[in-house]
């Protein structure tokens, strides 16, 4: 099938382009099930357990979109690492999650409505608007193909974002030591 | 399509059974090995050798009442024991135990084992933190922080692993191992000349990693009542323990495929299944033996060694394996 052919009619069920829209279907509903517990749990520990659906549906996305190592690696950094770190985060700032924040001001549900509307709206009109065209495949996304890119045509990219990284680990070992001397 | 999808489901089926049957009989072997080393007879009585026990143990369990502690954060109690067994099973699919069998070899078998195995540390979390009970927090909190500072020395050993084979395919580094004991990845080679240590790395940090003695100190009982599983009674229980045998064979899969050839035979012969499974349950059996001969670390000294000898180490060997693998 052509990808930049507008979609006339839906494909049964059961041939493999149906199968392969149920999927990602699924996939969808994961990712925005996850990302609805995190924002409405009242128990932040739940939130932190919403994310990590959010973040496996997101790593399907990723694996259905023929890229598993950027799947994997959401996993492993997202669920494994950034998670657990919230997680801690969580049980060493809030012991008592039972508390409630004041009541919000009479315009906040009103204007939350309104500025979500405006974005949906816009998305969708740009996403009517837009014309998708099929790019050619670059490469066939394995770790080595990755790599050389990473340390060829994108290194400048790739040092920045070690730089970053780096001034992180800096900053939080800087907090750390002032905290210790106290 | 639908062979290649027939395929996938017997090979889960198979996952699944050979993680329930391992973790089974693994606990008697635990409770056998325990005894020996303690000097008395340990499960003798039902069938022979106690050869009928784990399955009677898994009647009790399952018949027995499922109890949620009354404060306890439901939702997260019983996701728990469901997330710690899965993941453990997802790691068997890509396993490869011989050349021919594996479920579904992926090019990226290393990465895949180590994303499922850092899964297994959410699950220690939602336990702890769902029972709502100090203990378990606590524990949980040590378990994981443990969980999260050995996974780095191991990830960094296995890279160096990856590296000199130059693939993360499971397969491909087992069959360049091939061809005898010499072959092994254990043994320093030219281009790696601190692999023996890369070895003794990788194995601690598996043992830590599976939390087991002399690091359990998620399960110190003497100080934590039981660890972060303290509120969980029947299956629940159960899921947790066959969890966490399956990550030990998980573990010792790894270290085989890694650093011991994977299913090659040390003298060049009838290479195959049996080597692997063989190799497996000689290392299974020094996690127990281990096990039941070391006290417990304190929590400072666990996290010390990790972060102050293993991680510089690790990196140290990783530089040097860099440096060589561009010299020679």
């Amino acid at each position: 099938m052509n990808p930049s052919m507008a979609i006339t009619e839906a494909p049964g069920l059961f041939t493999a382009d149906g199968l392969t829209g149920l999927i990602f279907l699924v996939m969808m509903a994961v990712t925005l099930i996850g990302g609805l517990i995190a924002c409405t749990a009242e128990r932040l520990v739940r939130s932190v357990a919403g994310l990590v659906v959010c973040f496996i549906g997101v790593a399907a996305l990723y694996y259905f979109l023929n890229s598993p190592f950027v799947a994997l690696m959401q996993i492993l950094i997202y669920v494994g690492a950034v998670c657990i770190t919230i997680a801690f985060a969580i049980m060493l700032a809030a012991p008592e999650e039972n508390k409630k924040n004041g009541p919000a001001g009479p315009l906040s549900g009103p204007l939350a409505f309104i500025t979500a509307g405006i974005v949906t709206i816009g998305l969708i009109v740009m996403a009517m608007r837009a014309k998708f065209t099929s790019l050619p495949k670059v490469n066939g996304g394995t770790v080595k193909e990755i790599g050389i890119q990473f340390l060829t045509s994108y290194s400048m990219v790739f040092e920045l974002i070690s730089i970053v990284l780096l001034i992180a680990i800096i900053g939080a070992l800087v907090i750390a030591r002032a905290g210790r001397s106290k | 399509m639908s062979l290649t999808l027939l395929n996938v489901i017997v090979a889960v089926v198979i996952a699944i059974a050979f993680a329930a049957a391992n973790a089974a009989y693994l606990v008697w072997a635990e409770r056998r090995g325990a005894a020996r080393i303690q000097r008395r007879p340990g499960p003798n009585i039902n069938g022979p050798f106690g050869l009928l026990q784990p399955p009677l143990d898994g009647i009790k369990l399952m018949t027995k009442q499922l109890m949620i502690p009354g404060g306890a954060d439901k939702i997260l109690f019983m996701v728990a024991p469901v997330l710690a067994m899965a993941p453990a099973i997802m790691s068997f699919v890509t396993i490869p135990f011989s050349e021919g069998i594996a479920a579904h070899n992926m090019e990226l078998g290393v990465l895949v084992i180590f994303a499922f195995a850092s899964m297994g540390a959410m699950a220690i979390l939602f336990a702890g933190w769902g029972s709502r009970n100090k203990y378990s927090v606590m524990a949980s909190v040590r378990a994981v922080s443990q969980n999260v500072s050995y996974e780095i020395p191991m990830l960094i050993t296995a890279i160096t692993v990856v590296m000199t084979t130059g693939s993360m395919d499971l397969k491909m580094i087992s069959m360049a191992q091939s061809g005898g004991f010499w072959h092994w990845n254990i043994f320093p080679s030219l281009q790696s000349p601190l692999m023996p240590i890369s070895f003794i790395i990788f194995f601690i940090c598996s043992l830590a990693e599976t939390n087991r003695a002399p690091f359990d100190l998620g399960e110190a009982e003497s100080e934590l009542v039981a660890g972060f599983h303290t509120e969980y009674g029947s299956m629940g229980f159960g899921l947790f323990f066959m969890g966490e045998y399956a990550n030990i064979v998980i573990g010792a899969s790894l270290t085989t495929i890694l650093f011991l050839g994977g299913w090659d035979c040390p003298f060049g012969m009838f290479p195959g299944v049996w080597w692997f499974l063989l190799k497996i349950y000689l290392l299974i059996a020094t996690f127990i033996w281990i096990r039941w001969t070391f006290p417990r670390t304190t929590i400072y000294g666990l996290l010390n060694l990790s972060w102050k000898i293993l991680i510089p180490i690790s990196l140290f060997n990783l530089l040097l394996t860099a440096g060589l693998l561009k010299v020679f």
